[in-house]
This record gives structure tokens, sequence and C-alpha cells, in this order.
């Protein structure tokens, strides 16, 4: 019998190791895994390599793992937000490395890791700043850059509901980076609010098939970003 | 001068209100973040455009009332929206096929500067100590089959936006086919930024003056 449901989220992400590549879903707060953040931020595991959209809001969640100098390189498109000093203060004192990538070449390089597609072409940010020393090449005269495909040791993503085998479906825009995550991990790990018997969801509304997902937790009613950063929390 | 005399050219909302007659009905649009935005409240009666949003939504609707609205849906600004029927979630790999695939009709973008051959500039000054951000912008300019900039004439510093060659880092190359200001309408065409309609009350020589390259005059 296949039971994918890992017990609490420190248990699902015990095995995390000093140098790891982890993808982080969400778009701002939407989709942001920030329960299974926690649990990383006091399971401990330091010099990470961090693929996300964003860099985090206030002192909680992605931003809380930064702040605590775990991380020493991020993968992201949008490293900014109104509401947060704790990338800008990292990156401005050389603490921390960006790697930026338009937002869309971010998608498709770990879409791509998923897939087992080593490099692709892309016309996105020719003749600009991030076309500094890649590969393009010309078809059907328009110019290309080369980028590689994304994999990751482990991706922390947020559903809506699973089932013991990994199937997920997401909640509305929080979907985003999630199921691309999911598919470009060696472990991935979802927390969902709720965990549900193999068949209870429609094979037909099945989002991330259950083959890409390694573990599920639940977490029944996560708490948002928003209201922790308005609270003024700090975590931990 | 009297304060009356200093306040010509359109406002932000008739900036949009004038690209917003210029959609085709039934477009698919990407609307970027700011005076674009306000494009969504002067779409002509009887035209129905399908709203995009990058991250991960096709027929996004109107933000909802304070307090009504819900932290998993929103739009690329990060703003709380609602969601249109017929509409539609998908993931960013699925997103950006949309807009890198050339199944987006229309994108409508901000700007720092727009050269006369229709280089954009829209994501960084380049300044040190700056934090570098960028976004989706790079992809929506490669993809969207036609990109208009709406934005301010001239920037707070009274410096021309529309220029001979972009001097902040650039967005994309000869990407951009129209530009909406407060002050005019202007194509960029292989001869450069073409006039299309000047702002009730605006003279030509005004715009030229406050244009950084030749803007040829309406024929």
């Amino acid at each position: 019998m296949i039971n994918k449901q890992i017990e609490s989220a420190a248990e699902a992400v015990k095995d995390v190791f000093d140098g790891a590549t982890i993808m982080i879903g969400g778009f701002g707060e939407a989709g942001s895994p920030i329960e299974l953040i926690h649990a990383l931020i006091d399971q401990g595991a330091k010099d990470l390599t961090i693929a996300s959209n964003n860099t985090g809001s206030g002192e909680v969640g992605l931003a809380a793992l930064l702040k605590a100098e775990r991380v020493s390189k991020v993968i992201c498109s949008f490293p900014r937000t109104a509401n947060s000093t704790v990338f800008p203060d990292l990156y401005n004192s050389g603490k921390i490395e960006l790697e930026l990538v338009p937002q869309g070449t971010l998608a498709e390089r770990i879409r791509a890791g998923g897939a087992g597609i080593p490099a692709f072409y892309t016309p996105a940010a020719v003749g600009t700043p991030l076309a500094e020393g890649k590969e393009s090449r010309t078809f059907e005269g328009q110019d290309y850059l080369m980028e590689y495909g994304l994999k990751a040791d482990f991706a922390l993503v947020k559903g809506r509901s699973a089932d013991t085998h990994g199937n997920v479906v997401y909640s509305k825009t929080a979907r985003n980076f999630g199921p691309i995550m999911a598919m470009a991990a060696r472990i991935s790990i979802v927390q969902v609010n709720e965990v549900v018997d193999p068949g209870a969801i429609d094979p037909e509304i099945v989002v991330t098939p259950g083959i890409f997902i390694d573990r599920v937790v639940q977490v029944a009613t996560p708490v948002h970003e928003s209201d922790l950063v308005a609270a003024g929390v700090s975590y931990p | 001068m009297s304060e009356q005399a200093q306040i010509i050219g359109w406002t932000r909302e008739q900036m949009a209100s004038r690209l917003a007659q210029d959609i085709p009905n039934g477009s698919y649009v990407n609307l970027g973040i700011g005076i674009p935005e306000l494009v969504t409240r002067f779409v002509p009666d009887g035209h129905t455009l399908i709203y995009h949003t990058e991250n991960g939504l096709l027929g996004m609707g109107p933000s909802p009332k304070e307090g009504e609205g819900d932290p998993e849906l929103i739009n690329a600004g990060k703003r709380q929206v609602s969601a249109n029927p017929g509409a539609a979630y998908f993931h960013h790999a699925d997103s950006f096929s949309m807009i890198r695939g050339g199944h987006i009709d229309l994108c409508v973008l901000g700007a720092m500067q727009v050269a006369q051959n229709g280089d954009l500039a829209n994501w960084s000054t380049g300044k040190p100590g700056a934090i570098p951000a960028v976004g989706g912008a790079m992809d929506l300019v490669a993809g969207v089959k036609s990109v208009f900039v709406i934005t301010q004439h001239c920037t707070k510093e009274n410096e021309p936006k529309l220029v001979e060659r972009c001097t902040f880092p650039l967005t994309g190359l000869g990407v951009i086919t129209r530009v909406y200001t407060d002050l005019a309408v202007i194509d960029i065409t292989d001869a450069g930024f073409q006039l299309i309609e000047l702002c009730p009350g605006v003279e030509f020589a005004y715009v030229q003056e406050r244009t950084g390259a030749e803007l040829l005059p309406i024929a």
C-alpha cells in the first residue's frame, strides 16, 4: 500500500542537508509553503541554494529563512518587496548571491529540469544585460538565448488537497510554480489543507500526478504570510 | 503662470481611456502594474477583453472589496483580484507558454525609456545599490504579439522618456509598437517616432520639445 503522508512538517524536512538546492513555490504569499519553510528553519540546514520567484515578506517564511543566514544563493525573478529589507540588506552587504532570471525563463528552466530537457532556447532577454555570457543562436531570423534546465534536491510546495498517493490539487493562483517544482526536485514535499484517501480526488482534476510527489504533510489551517507580517511577527 | 495654465495634457485616466479605445473586442490582454491597470475601467461598452495575469489566471476580474478577497487569488502586482465566469487557473510554465508562444494579443506596460527603434527599458536604472528585479517583463515583450507603452511623456525631473537610444538597461530590442503619453499617441515606425494624435490643446512643438528624438508630424 502506498502512503506518502508524513506525520509533521518537521519530519518531512528532516533530511535536508547543508548545501542543498531547494525550490520553494509561491508568488508573493500565494502558494508559499510557510509551515514547511518554518520547519526548515527549525531543522537548521545551511548554505542552501533557493530557487523561488520572490524573496519573501517581512521576517516570516522565506524572508525568515534568509534572515537566519541559511541561504548562500537565490535564483529568483523579482527579489524586491515593498515590506521587506531582509534580502536587500543581505545582498548589499555581500552575504548572498543572486542569480536574476526572467520569470518565464525561470518557469521553463524548472519545467525543463523536471522533463529531462538539459537546455532550451528562449527569445526572452535577448539584447539585455541578462544575456551576457549566454550562448545564442538564430532560428528563422530571430535570435534566442540558450538556458539550462534547473533541478533541485528538494521542492517545498503548497496545495489545497492531496491523496495519500501524492495526487495534488491547488488553490487558485497559489498553484503558480508548485506543479513544475514538484517535477524538478528529487524529493518533493507538499503541504496541503487536507489529505484524502485515494479515489477521493477525481482523476480528471488532478493537477500534479502523484509520481512527482514524495511526501504529503497536512497543515489544516495554514497561516497567511500577510497576516503574520501585519502582526509584526518575526520567525522564529 | 496660473495653476490652470500649468495643467496640460491628459490625466492618467484619460490616457488609459484613450488606449482602451484601440483594443480590439475579444483580445487576450496582459496589463502591467500602475497606469496599465487603469485600462480595465475604460473598455468600450459591448467589448469583452480577457485579462491574463502571468501568475496563473486567464479571465481576471476586478479587485474585491476590502476584506472580501482571497490571499490566494492575486494578480502579478500581488493585489487581490477576482476570477470572471469562464476563467482558468494554470501553472507558471503554461502561463509563460501563453506569453512566449504568441497567444496573448496585447501587453500594456509602463516604461522608463522607449527608443525610436522600439527598444524598451523598464526594469532597472542600473544604479549601484539598486536591487535588480525583472519579473516577467522580458518574457512579455519577447513573446506578446503587440506591446503598447503607457507612460508620462517625461520623468518627474522633466527628462524625456522617448529617446534616440535607451541609456538604462534594456528589457527588449525593438519590441514596442505604440506609446500613449499624457501629451500624444505615437507609433514606432521604421522611420522613428510617428505622431498619431495630439492631446487636445497641445501643440506639436510642445511635444517635440519634450521628446528626445525627432517626432514625425501627422502627414
